[in-house]
């Protein structure tokens, strides 16, 4: 069991904030998180947060869209009920394929787009109903907020570090007990 | 930190802070309105009300209470929802194609430009569910199993690749907007006061926190959403075109169409833009966010996309005379010479005499005479829809089908009705909601603030 010091170094710009983070991942001490109340570019190598794949998402939901207009299509139009409309007949799949191309881009859209955006939300718990994740409130308005959760001996380092970039105020809220993982 | 040049205009006026921007984008939600605002809202209502009368009365009596006739199957109906799906497609464009192209200056416009598009998708739904003329049989058009011996849509009909564009087209840039305004209300949750607005608020900010992950990933899915978003809105006016395009009728049946109609729809959404964001800045004294430099811009969209549709028109009456085909030459000298000239004379004046005006720098970068251009622009392009539909039916293959077009009360009423569920929507929107991406405009203070280019030029000199 181990018992750890709660700290918010509250920064007023964002130009500090990245030196602070900076200067404490130099130190070797592990930041948190960092509340922002806009997206601070170059910040996420610093802080240690790897590229996001949701993008690989998107690109495997829209090849599902996309199969899955073919299928529909294929078998309402095909095999389920041809139709002969204006001498062109629906025999096959392959020689109607230009009058299928604008629904298969359309449901390839709507599955890469929805899918995406569903898997963003769930993958941040953003659902309507969620408590508030910043425990600052002025981190959305004008203020940059590093969460830091450390020992005590790190949580000297850390302090000294975060006055010397310029933090405006360091709180300290408090500790927490985690239960060590066998 | 990124550094722009000096020698592009700054895209936020005045001294302002982080804080400010939060003051300036909350002030219309915790204020009050003025008296402008309820007496807009009060009109707009009326229109709305109106509107629903008209809706009602044609659901109860059949679409026989429209202008429509035998031969004049599309009138204004259709003409409305190309008009209201094509003010639509700027939204799309100044939040996804601007922001592919990294141009800063949508970030003061885009929030407000997608509510637009939504509310404008709304009012064209309103006209295409109603014009089948059984709006509660609509169901029939998505690939439902029924009873009536397995019935499907037909999939070779550019009419069904319609719904769901357009389906896919109003979900997806409802998600666009929510997802861009998720911060926003944040920022509003952690503001306000109110205890009841506070909840609100929480309610619709779903939790959002702000930290690092959050914002990577709200970036990676802003790019890649306006990725998808740029195609799609070139596929929905497309696909609007082909409705016309592939068929068989002299004047519509043209290749030019996707592009004609794609560009003349970003043209009538910039003028909307502009109608509305020219009250929007005033009324919400938001002129350092919404400078006269972003209405020049808007304006040389206007330009460009005036040009576009200009030129199309000219290509159109070429093509027709080259072709050597007599159907499709009388077809344009009807439209131009015909019982209905006058609707193509003010398609041409307003769409291709008025934006290039804007050639000239006073002209662009005078607001009234902008807010005023920038209506004649949407007449403008109502009648172009108009000319499309109503003299082409009037004048098909068999002079014994030639007819003429008069529209009744009901089908003004409803246009009517959509325009005021169209401003009531847009006025509602404009006090509760964050009006302008402020997360965003945060981002580039720093590089295109006045105070801070003007510091960043000292610092250069020195």
């Amino acid at each position: 069991m181990a018992t750890k010091q709660i700290i918010h170094g509250i920064y007023s710009d964002e130009v500090p904030l990245l030196e602070g983070c900076t200067k404490l991942r130099a130190a070797g001490i592990r930041i948190k998180d960092v509340f922002t109340p806009f997206p601070v570019h170059g910040i996420d190598p610093i802080v240690g947060v790897p590229r996001t794949r949701i993008a690989i998402c998107a690109f495997i939901y829209g090849i599902t869209g996309l199969s899955l207009a073919t299928l529909m299509m294929w078998y309402m139009m095909v095999s389920d009920w041809p139709n002969d409309i204006g001498g062109k007949p629906n025999w096959n799949y392959y020689s109607n394929i230009p009058a299928f191309i604008p629904i298969t881009f359309e449901a390839t859209v709507f599955c890469a787009a929805h899918g995406m955006s569903l898997t963003y939300l769930l993958r941040c718990w953003l659902v309507p109903g969620a408590k508030a994740k910043n425990p600052d409130p002025r981190t959305t308005d004008d203020k940059f907020m590093i969460y830091l959760e450390l020992n005590d001996e790190q949580s000297k380092k850390a302090d000294e570090i975060l006055r010397s970039t310029g933090a405006e105020e360091v709180n300290y809220k408090g500790t927490i007990t985690i239960e060590p993982k066998y | 930190m990124h550094a722009e040049s000096q020698i592009r205009e700054p895209l936020i006026l005045g001294n302002k802070t982080y804080r400010n921007i939060t003051d300036d984008i909350i002030a219309p939600i915790e204020g009050k309105a003025n008296r402008l605002w309820y007496i807009l809202f009060t009109i707009s209502v009326l229109g709305f009300m109106w509107g629903i009368g008209c809706l009602s009365y044609t659901i109860g009596v059949g679409i026989g209470a429209w202008g429509s006739n035998n031969g004049v199957d599309w009138a204004w109906d259709i003409t409305n929802f190309v008009w209201w799906i094509g003010i639509g497609h700027a939204g799309t464009l100044i939040s996804a194609v601007l922001l592919l192209f990294r141009q800063k200056w949508r970030m003061a416009i885009n929030r407000s430009a997608e509510a637009m598009t939504i509310f404008a998708v709304l009012c064209a739904a309103i006209f295409v569910t109603l014009h089948t003329g059984r709006p509660w049989l609509d169901y029939m058009l998505f690939p439902l199993p029924n009873q009536f011996g397995s019935l499907w849509p037909n999939f070779n009909s550019p009419l069904l690749w319609d719904v769901f564009a357009v389906s896919t087209y109003a979900t997806v840039s409802i998600v666009f907007w929510y997802i861009g305004l998720i911060p926003d209300f944040a920022m509003v949750r952690d503001r306000v006061v109110k205890p009841r607005m506070k909840k609100i608020y929480a309610l619709l900010s779903f939790g959002w926190g702000g930290n690092v992950r959050h914002w990577s990933r709200f970036e990676e899915v802003s790019l890649v959403l306006a990725g998808l978003s740029t195609p799609l809105v070139f596929s929905v006016h497309s696909i609007v075109s082909f409705d016309f395009a592939t068929s068989v009728v002299p004047g519509w049946h043209t290749t030019i169409f996707p592009p004609y109609f794609v560009s003349g729809a970003v043209f009538s959404g910039f003028a909307m833009v502009l109608t509305l964001m020219l009250i929007v800045r005033k009324v919400y004294k938001l002129e350092s966010y919404i400078t006269v430099k972003h209405v020049e811009y808007m304006n040389i969209v206007i330009i460009v996309t005036g040009s576009i549709v200009g030129v199309a028109y000219l290509t159109e009456l070429f093509v027709a005379w080259y072709s050597g085909v007599e159907w499709e030459q009388y077809a344009f000298l009807n439209r131009a010479t015909g019982p209905m000239w006058w609707s193509y004379a003010a398609m041409m004046t307003c769409n291709v005499i008025s934006p290039q005006l804007f050639w000239f720098k006073k002209l662009r970068t005078n607001l009234v005479f902008t807010f005023v251009l920038s209506i004649v622009v949407n007449i403008g392009m109502w009648f172009e829809r108009f000319v499309i539909i109503v003299p082409t039916l009037c004048r098909t293959y068999l002079p014994s089908t030639w007819n003429t077009y008069t529209p009744t009360f009901v089908d003004v009423g409803i246009f009517v009705g959509t325009i005021g569920m169209f401003f009531t929507l847009f006025l509602l929107y404009s006090r509760t909601f964050p009006v302008i991406a402020q997360a965003e405009l945060k981002s580039i203070l720093k590089s295109s603030g006045e105070e801070h280019k003007k510091a960043a030029a000292n610092h250069a000199h020195h």
